[in-house]
């Protein structure tokens, strides 16, 4: 129980997948104008972020990795090479099953959810959640965990960014600055902020 | 074809400077950051992007009218994937110290933005020579920006450029004091944020309304 808990505490504040490892930025960016938009986006993003690394944790070990497929009959097939492909396919497709569930069960959430579950397909932190589980060589509750805490921290990172914006608002930012140029730099004082984690051994 | 050489000349360059896919359009950003503390993997990353680009716009252009529409996201996914999977092999064949720097930044290309966008918004509705002009475009105004944050991460934070010594640090006997906060991952926010300002000091048509 222990592990489970100090591998989402440190994948939701010590490995940030927004503001440790950057990745996830131009949804990050572009959708941080209102606290209230870049919530729903950050629950969206927690959702398919649970679902999917688990999914492509399944289909490394019993279709992909060398001598996966040894159930099958085949022990000596290596399908690793296609890891790109299927990680991404299986992304696309949740998102898509997930947009059509959310339709018919849950209207309300959908609607305020709708226009953002395109975009989480092409979001970088969710393809490299898999693939860090890939390289870091997860078991199956560890993916959970680990999908569930890298979602949320990034959900987490993209509410103080727009809660930051929100106030900025208000300031007098040089021309040039104005916009994408000082958010870039907020984000960066945020990230100095989140390396005083870095440190931590749990 | 009817081929326009003003337009191609158009097509090829204004990604560079006027419609800069990072500084301006807000694409790509994720890589941009991650892999530009040395000025090697700076230079293998913009590689394999513009490569990727290049090439599945040119494929995505050609098989344009066949495609329908509904679908066509997961297909241009495909093919984008495919190339992607093509370089990363290549990577580890012939460059696998840096393939393995890059980690997973380069099965990224996949969802960089770039990539998709280009495909979607040019190589849609345009031929494919065009279509490849235009991935390449896009693909140099991207590496500009990273060889560029590249060059002044490496060089300031380590007094080295492609791990050649320019500036003898004090740890080696040097004079150069390196600034260790460039090597950083936070650092490269600040040094796209200064250089966006640079850029629109310099045209001002690209300076944001006041919300």
């Amino acid at each position: 129980m222990e592990h489970y808990l100090s591998l989402f505490i440190r994948s939701v504040f010590v490995e940030n997948m927004a503001l440790a490892f950057l990745l996830g930025m131009c949804t990050f960016l572009a959708v941080s104008k209102k606290v209230q938009t870049s919530i729903g986006l950050g629950i969206a993003v927690i959702i398919v972020q649970t679902i999917t690394v688990p999914v492509n944790n399944l289909l490394v070990h019993y279709l992909l990795a060398d001598g996966a497929l040894a159930w099958a009959g085949f022990p000596e097939a290596d399908l690793s090479f296609l890891g790109l492909i299927v990680y991404i396919g299986v992304i696309a497709a949740l998102v898509q099953i997930l947009e059509m569930t959310l339709d018919k069960f849950f209207p309300a959430l959908y609607q305020s959810l709708g226009i953002f579950l395109p975009l989480i397909t092409v979001n970088c932190a969710i393809m490299g959640g898999s693939l860090f589980m890939v390289e870091r060589d997860y078991n199956f509750p560890e993916s959970v965990v680990f999908g569930l805490g890298s979602g949320f921290g990034w959900a987490l990172a993209i509410a103080a960014l727009a809660g930051i914006r929100e106030k900025m608002k208000y300031s007098d930012v040089p021309d040039g600055l104005r916009g994408l140029g000082i958010t870039f730099i907020t984000v960066g004082l945020m990230a100095i902020g989140f390396m005083s984690f870095s440190g931590i051994k749990l | 074809m009817a081929f326009d050489k003003q337009e191609a000349k158009s097509v090829l360059f204004s990604p560079i400077f006027n419609n800069n896919p990072i500084a301006l359009q807000v694409l790509g950003i994720c890589s941009a950051l991650a892999v530009t503390s040395k000025l090697e993997t700076a230079l293998v990353m913009s590689l394999a992007l513009t490569s990727v680009i290049a090439l599945s716009n040119l494929l995505i252009s050609m098989i344009r009218k066949q495609i329908p529409s509904s679908i066509r996201i997961i297909v241009q996914m495909t093919i984008i994937a495919s190339l992607v999977i093509l370089v990363d092999q290549v990577l580890k064949a012939y460059a696998y110290e840096v393939s393995k720097q890059l980690s997973v930044f380069v099965g990224l290309i996949i969802t960089n933005c770039i990539v998709m966008g280009r495909a979607e918004a040019y190589a849609m509705k345009n031929g494919p020579f065009m279509s490849f002009l235009d991935g390449l475009g896009n693909g140099l105004g991207y590496s500009v920006l990273l060889i560029v944050v590249g060059i002044i991460r490496e060089l300031l934070g380590s007094g080295e450029l492609l791990g050649y010594t320019i500036l003898p640090s004090t740890a080696n006997g040097g004079w150069y004091e390196t600034n260790g906060m460039l090597v950083l991952p936070a650092s490269s926010f600040f040094i796209i944020g200064f250089l966006i300002w640079a850029l629109r000091v310099w045209k001002k048509d690209q300076v944001e309304d006041k919300e």
